[in-house]
């Protein structure tokens, strides 16, 4: 269960990233968080995994608050929470197994089991075939699989995904959504930040709308409102 | 250890240059370590030599010996007195170079001197004794051996000095060095310490690959320049045993390279060696990670 109550980031000298946001997300849901650019998608995200500290309220994770975790423990939190990213974060000098490993070596996990379930997680997202190949040799669909395998290779209970078709083709995106789906059915709480419309149009969850900081609306199965801001962007 | 590796492994240059500067450290270090101990040795030996040693002209007789030497007691200020005759001297000097044939042809008991060994109850009576012993006859040469020993002193402290200034310069120079490539190989891992941060591996999980590295080139240092101290060590070896080799500690390490006595020393000083270069090696990496790895 994650719980927002009243939750502002400002960063120093500009205005608000979040602003008072309160909202409950229970376990094994599956919400998009959407906006355009600078709505505090990304804020939203990286104040639940402690990569910042609120400015004002208190973000609980299961029993943990966040903001008050001492700095030594932070690391516990977020091997409950795997974190998919736009630009992949997969480091280029090792495999696609490497990387996916990495999840359960930082876990101290033993050879033959971090063998055993990279190859699971690798089957899930369908890479398989490629687990020995290094990004330079992976499509951009391949290594956001990758990523994703890496995120939910330790078993967490939630996974956040900032924009993780932000760099894909619309079919891409469909896998990934897909593979995003398989992972929600075994019972991890999905959070999915996009602005991908057809996206979230297409799969009907719960929708939490952040504009300016401020979230706008919390729909049981949303739609993608395109804001006055990105009407007149286009004219 | 396999991360570590690889560190290693990518920057061969840097890792290099740290090796070299430890490996002078401890090569310095190393060195005036030895000859300190030795210098420590040497001294003990002197200091637990009689403190006077009155060697007699070859034209002396025992008699002068023997009335020097009841003069001496009477006085109430001496401990004990042996005389050393030509032939005591001369089996003491076939001792001290038995492993040396060509200095034992080329001595005989004449040529060497006749002495009496004299130990003072007090050292403060030493000064009071002297004139009676300058005065008596067949009297050559006196040794104090507390000249020999302050004398002795001066030098042992001077190596002292100057071997732990260099050395305590050069660690400081490694630290500075060892810090250096951490804190560069720190900043070419940026990315994979930020990923292995927001995947949720551990502080330590992601500093100990840097501290070891910066262990392993202590102890890789350390254990080359032990390395060409041992060989320095064995290949003047011969030379240690005819100046140093009637100091018993001496002949008992070097008397034999099969010996317990030498195999544990040489062992023990590889081990200590290898200890030091690894702690100032981790040290200079933890200093480097606490100023340029926040997490």
């Amino acid at each position: 269960m994650i719980r927002f109550n009243r939750v502002s980031k400002q960063y120093a000298g500009l205005v608000h990233a979040l602003s008072e946001v309160t909202v409950e997300i229970k376990d094994g849901e599956f919400v998009f968080l959407i906006g355009p650019s600078g709505a505090g998608k990304t804020t939203f995200l990286r104040l639940l995994i402690r990569d910042l500290l609120p400015t004002e309220g208190s973000i609980h994770v299961d029993s943990w608050q966040v903001e008050t975790l001492p700095p030594p423990k932070v690391h516990l939190l977020r091997r409950k929470i795997g974190t998919v990213f736009q630009d992949f974060k997969i480091l280029s000098d090792r495999t696609v197994f490497e990387n996916v490993a990495l999840g359960l070596e930082i876990l101290g996990k033993k050879p033959q089991e971090i063998e055993s379930r990279v190859s699971d997680v690798l089957e899930l997202v369908g890479l398989s075939t490629k687990k020995n190949s290094f990004p330079r040799e992976l499509s951009a669909g391949e290594m956001q699989r990758t990523g994703i395998a890496r995120a939910m290779v330790g078993g967490p209970s939630i996974l956040l995904a900032d924009e993780p078709t932000g760099n894909l083709d619309p079919d891409t995106s469909a896998e990934i959504l897909d593979i995003l789906q398989e992972v929600n059915k075994i019972g991890t709480t999905i959070v999915m930040a996009t602005h991908n419309a057809n996206i979230v149009n297409e799969f009907k969850k719960r929708t939490i709308a952040l504009h300016e900081g401020k979230m706008v609306s919390d729909e049981a199965k949303g739609k993608y409102h395109v804001t006055k801001k990105r009407k007149s962007a286009k004219g | 250890m396999l991360s570590t590796w690889t560190h290693i492994r990518r920057s061969p240059y840097q890792s290099l240059a740290a090796v070299l500067t430890m490996f002078l450290t401890f090569l310095l270090g190393g060195m005036f370590f030895l000859a300190t101990v030795t210098s420590v040795l040497v001294l003990q030996f002197f200091e637990s030599k009689p403190q006077i040693t009155v060697f007699f002209a070859d034209r002396a007789t025992q008699g002068d010996a023997d009335s020097l030497k009841k003069t001496l007691e009477a006085t109430g200020k001496v401990v004990s007195t042996k005389y050393v005759t030509k032939e005591d001297a001369l089996a003491i000097y076939r001792e001290q170079n038995k492993n040396d044939p060509l200095l034992l042809e080329m001595v005989t008991a004449d040529i060497l001197p006749a002495s009496l060994e004299v130990s003072a109850i007090d050292p403060k009576y030493l000064s009071e004794l002297e004139p009676a012993i300058r005065q008596a006859n067949g009297v050559e040469e006196v040794v104090f051996q507390k000249d020999v020993v302050e004398t002795l002193l001066a030098w042992t402290n001077a190596i002292r000095i100057v071997g732990a200034t260099l050395a305590a310069l050069l660690a400081i120079d490694s630290l500075l060095i060892i810090m250096t490539v951490i804190s560069m190989k720190i900043a070419l891992k940026k990315e994979e310490i930020e990923i292995l941060n927001l995947v949720g591996a551990s502080p330590w999980y992601i500093r100990m690959p840097f501290v070891l590295e910066g262990g392993l080139y202590g102890a890789a240092g350390a254990f080359l320049s032990w390395i060409i101290i041992t060989g320095l060590v064995l290949w003047a070896r011969p030379v240690f045993l005819s100046f140093l080799g009637m100091i018993p500690s001496v002949s008992l390490v070097l008397g034999s390279l099969g010996s317990a006595a030498f195999l544990l020393s040489v062992a023990g000083f590889l081990a200590v060696m290898l200890l030091i270069g690894f702690l100032l090696g981790s040290v200079g990496s933890l200093v480097a990670l606490g100023r340029f790895l926040k997490l």
